[in-house]
């Protein structure tokens, strides 16, 4: 079967995802309905996956007869998943794409908490990335002049103060919720 | 802004995650909020955000509080709050399959499609396609075709992204955009540019000479995405693949000339296209492999793994085109990423020198316990190809895979580690013993039935003719006693044929079988008593035929027969010759396994390539009553490659007749072939009943014509005979584009190579797995003996590949392989000869200036050895 030539399709991304540092799925997307068809089936390929990559920052691996690539950031990690005949470096630059869009979008703050906040703007970045398996669009800064996720400078600067107000009194309050 | 969640909502929530602990029906019941005038944006984005993280949990929505939710989020679109419009359209797109009645919100989306924000109109283009369906795609398909041609690069990509979804569903609709396709594939985004050219290829994929067009088009207008570049690499090298054709076409300059691009995708891919190709020579695989080279020292892992992973590849076939590079790869053996590491070391295994072998070995065996069962596969089968390079080696290689044999570790990877010890051991009788010893170690504490029958069987199959076979026995006995039927079933085969083989343990052996007879499942007792039965005859020929050489038919034909002899019911016993014979397993296959992927397919018992043909000529009325087919011969080429028409012929041998299957194919598309035929003259007294054939042969769709021959009954030993073939068909011209046909045609014919058969299309071949019992079973009676002098070959592997290929049988006991250095040899032959007669070849061979051949001939039939002698002759 490795030996074929690729079949010419646009359909290059089978599957894409963020986990937290625990393995948890915040965000997945299938695009293959013949890849793990059940739920169960993807969030046992997910651990797998954490399982095998989570210790070692690699960048790409081969699993279960797919070639994922991957990056983490603070407490999260993305991956990017393709078949085995994928080219790899295709599959770089959807993850690459990934990560810069997230990373402007969330001014450069790439972590759980963050990312768990604007949720909605990471779902529309995620979908502007890729359609059904397509890569719709590669370059971040395209992306996010489509997603247009309230990135005004003033507003930003007020968030800045804001944080910079709030910061530690909101700390405090996490602390007091944890003990 | 990036907006924090409102005190309420974090205390609400748990902790660091506020999404955790939702409850689905509390998010429904909020859901209502939708409905409030006037609406709040900011709430109930957050609200669909929290439905779609609980569809992305995997959450299960009932349909009709879907639907209602569903409905509800409809009175959003009153909103202008962008990220709120862009939050329906996905609720829209994760809905489409669970909620009813999606479509209700086709106006809305069709306003937006083509309204004045653009921000709009590309999300609500895909949204909408996801929920249309092909009658409703009528209604949208002018605002499809404004979009695809758009002037914004978002429209234009989002709707002919959209369109390629759809192809699946409403292909003839879609089909009608084509021209507008192709305006966008001249758009200066780059996007644009590679899903236009996806679209393009995916709707005319099916008309050879459109895509070459195409790709010719876009080739010399020199597109700007380097992702259509790699699509375009792709098709070439399907078309190039497709049409077969040289290396000099247009179609590889470009792909060889992409090698060049500035970008590393591009480069990386029309690299791995080259190296794929079939049949590349080493020239041309030069440069491919010198770009991959310099990708070894790049600083992306990704890039190092791509190019390691492509060059592992190149070094199966052309592990001398790999050498060069070897510097680079011992570079990456160390490297931090170990699916890296593994691929380079793998890569030097196939390329390197044998002394270089147990530095390698030592450096992955310290972390072959890190990396993924994939891998440790691909380090198996390098070692696997390595043996058989080297097989001094064998001592290292085995101690090696012991210890991987006793690691954790999944089935694959264990299946991989046995087939390679039993295929060392199968190469090299010095190893047999230490192979069989790691082997009964791994048995005792095996998980997998399916290896411990197999081992199972090995040990039977080995064990008896090692200098000690008792010492086996234990731990064949033990299966016994601790495993489940299947395995215990196969111990028993194994045990009996340590009891054929041996005389002195025979009496052990059948205290053992007896117990066994007590066993709790039917087939183990069956088995049991059966072969205790047979050992108490001591009898050769009976050992022989029911114990080492089992069936030799092919089951789906053996399951075919004996249906078809209950359904009518006769006096006559069934006749087991009727059955048609397996085809020889090939054992050739594990050297080419692909390097890192493994099939996820379940392997299932596919019909063999003789079944079908068998089926396939039970199907033709004039083919009745010819009773099993008995051997199908691999095609022979009756026309050069590049001709008009090219015709392949198979030889279909019966008991008492031959089908010629003839496989024309029309190269030629401006003409229709009707009513053709190949017309036959044979040299001998063969004599041609009947031509099928072939109504139509259309341009590129092969068609088969058949011709049905008697063989001539009253001289059994005319086994060989050459027939002269013309093809003869009538012509009707038709316009190359449309492949409409005129009226009027007329007869032509186009004269075939001559076609032989010889004796090997008589011969089936069969394997004796014990060659000495079957020689002893058949006897000496009907024994012929003739010594011959081969003047012509010089070596004894030549003679010995002359002689197989020539009486088309089966070599046993790995006769075939004649060990170095040696000046005499004996070739082992089995097979079974048309009608169903055993027949079994020695052939001792001698080196001197020649080589001079005494060939020994038994038989059941006396006809099949005079037979075979005469061609020899």
């Amino acid at each position: 079967m490795d030996s074929a030539a690729v079949e010419p399709s646009l359909y290059t991304v089978k599957a894409v995802f963020i986990l937290d540092n625990d393995g948890n799925r915040l965000l997945s997307k299938y695009y293959d309905p013949e890849l793990y068809p059940s739920m169960k089936e993807q969030k046992n390929f997910e651990t797998n996956i954490f399982n095998k990559t989570h210790k070692a920052d690699n960048e790409i691996s081969f699993l279960e007869g797919m070639t994922i690539v991957y990056k983490s950031s603070i407490d999260l990690f993305f991956y990017v998943v393709g078949s085995a005949q994928e080219n790899e470096l295709m599959l770089m630059a959807v993850l690459n794409c990934l990560f810069e869009s997230l990373s402007q979008m969330l001014r450069k703050n790439v972590e759980k908490r963050t990312l768990l906040d604007n949720m909605d703007g990471v779902f529309l970045v995620v979908d502007e990335i890729i359609d059904g398996g397509v890569i719709l669009e590669s370059d971040p800064q395209q992306v996010i002049e489509k997603v247009n996720y309230r990135c005004v400078s003033e507003q930003a600067y007020g968030f800045v103060l804001f944080d910079y107000i709030t910061g530690n009194t909101e700390d405090q309050g996490e602390k007091r919720q944890l003990l | 802004m990036i907006k924090k969640f409102d005190k309420k909502d974090e205390e609400s929530g748990s902790g660091s995650n506020p999404f955790q602990h939702l409850e689905k029906s509390a998010v429904l019941q909020e859901a209502r909020l939708f409905n409030e005038t006037p609406i709040n944006p900011r709430k109930c984005l957050h609200i669909l955000t929290k439905i779609i993280y609980l569809l992305n949990q995997g959450e299960h929505f009932g349909t009709t509080e879907a639907t209602e939710a569903f409905f509800a989020m409809t009175r959003l679109f009153q909103s202008n709050d962008q990220t709120l419009r862009r939050m329906c359209y996905l609720t829209i797109k994760e809905m489409a399959n669970i909620s009813e009645d999606v479509i209700i919100v086709t106006s809305s989306l069709t306003k937006d499609m083509t309204g004045k924000e653009d921000v709009y109109r590309g999300p609500a283009i895909r949204a909408l396609c996801r929920i249309t369906d092909t009658t409703m795609l009528q209604a949208i398909e002018r605002y499809m075709k404004q979009a695809i041609v758009d002037k914004v690069p978002s429209v234009s990509s989002s709707a002919l992204v959209s369109s390629l979804h759809m192809v699946k569903m409403s292909f003839d609709v879609v089909k009608r955009w084509v021209n507008e396709a192709q305006e966008a594939a001249s758009s200066d985004n780059i996007m644009v540019q590679y899903h236009a050219l996806g679209l393009l290829y995916h709707l005319r994929k099916n008309d050879r000479l459109a895509v070459t067009k195409m790709l010719n088009k876009f080739t010399k207008s020199g597109l700007k995405s380097p992702f259509a570049y790699c699509m375009m690499i792709r098709i070439a090298s399907k078309l190039l693949e497709e049409t077969e054709a040289g290396h000099d076409s247009p179609m590889f300059d470009f792909i060889e000339s992409c090698l060049r691009n500035k970008h590393e995708m591009v480069v990386y891919e029309a690299a791995s296209a080259i190296v794929h190709m079939p049949n590349c020579t080493a020239r041309e695989l030069a440069p491919a492999v010198s770009v991959l080279q310099l990708f070894c020292s790049s600083p992306k892992a990704a890039l190092r793994y791509a190019a390691v992973r492509t060059l592992n590849k190149v070094a199966m076939k052309h592990p001398s085109a790999v050498t060069a590079c070897n510097l680079d790869l011992e570079n990456l053996i160390t490297d931090s990423n170990r699916s890296i590491a593994t691929l380079a070391i793998t890569t030097l295994l196939k390329t390197g020198s044998e002394s270089s072998v147990d530095r390698l070995m030592k450096q992955i065996s310290s972390f072959v316990s890190e990396i993924s069962d994939e891998f440790k596969v691909v380090v198996v089968q390098a070692i696997s190809a390595l043996c058989q390079k080297y097989p001094r080696k064998h001592s290292v290689m085995m101690s090696f895979l012991s210890n991987m044999l006793r690691d954790d570790g999944g089935f694959e990877y264990k299946r991989a580690i046995v087939d390679c010890i039993i295929s060392i051991i199968e190469e090299n009788p010095e190893s047999k013993e230490t192979g069989l010893a790691h082997l009964c170690e791994f048995i005792e504490d095996c998980e997998h039935t399916v290896l411990a029958t197999k081992i199972l069987h090995m040990l039977g199959k080995e064990g008896p003719r090692t200098p000690t076979p008792s010492k086996y026995i234990r731990f064949i006995f033990n299966r016994v006693v601790l495993e489940s039927e299947a395995v215990r079933a196969a111990a028993v085969s194994a045990l009996a044929k340590f009891g054929a083989q041996n005389d002195d343990l025979l009496p052990s052996v059948l205290v053992l079988m007896q117990r066994c007879m007590m066993d709790s499942d039917d087939e183990v007792r069956d088995r049991a008593t059966f072969y205790m039965n047979v050992l108490q005859q001591k009898q050769k020929a009976l050992n022989a035929a029911y114990i080492f050489n089992g069936l030799s038919v092919s089951v789906p034909g053996l399951e075919k027969t004996l249906h078809q002899y209950t359904l009518e019911p006769s006096e006559k016993p069934f006749d087991m010759k009727t059955v048609p014979l397996a085809t020889a397993p090939i054992t050739e296959q594990k050297t080419e396994i692909a390097p890192v992927a493994t099939s996820k397919l379940p392997e299932r018992l596919a019909p063999s390539r003789q079944d079908i043909y068998q089926e396939q000529l039970a199907a033709i009325p004039e083919f009745q009553g010819l009773g099993p087919l008995f051997k199908s011969s691999e095609p022979v080429q009756l026309t050069e490659a590049e001709t008009e028409y090219v015709v392949r012929c198979i030889k279909h041998t019966f008991a008492n007749h031959m089908i010629f299957q003839f496989d024309c194919t029309n190269t030629l598309n401006d003409q229709l072939l009707q009513r053709v035929q190949v017309q036959m003259e044979p040299s001998e007294s063969y004599e041609v009943l009947h031509n099928v054939p072939a109504p139509n042969l259309p341009y590129s769709q092969p068609n088969s014509c058949y011709s049905l021959v008697r063989l001539p009954e009253d001289d059994p030993t005319a086994v060989s005979c050459t027939f002269s073939c013309t093809m003869k068909y009538l012509v009707r011209d038709c316009d190359p584009n449309t492949g409409d046909p005129e009226d009027d045609g007329y007869d032509d014919e186009y004269v075939l190579e001559d076609l032989e058969v010889t004796v090997a299309d008589h011969i089936q071949k069969v394997l004796k797995p014990n060659f000495g019992a079957a020689w002893e079973e058949i006897g000496d009676e009907l024994e012929k003996e003739e010594t011959f002098a081969l003047a012509t070959v010089r070596t004894l592997d030549e003679a010995v590949n002359n002689i197989i290929s020539f009486l088309g049988m089966q070599p046993c006991e790995r006769s075939d392989k004649v060990p170095e250095n040696k000046n005499s040899h004996v070739l082992f032959l089995a097979g079974v000869f048309r009608g169903g007669h055993d027949v079994l070849v020695r052939a001792r061979l001698a080196l001197a200036d020649g080589v001079t051949m005494q060939v020994t001939v038994r038989s059941t039939d006396e006809n099949v050895v005079d037979v075979i002698l005469a061609s020899v002759g």
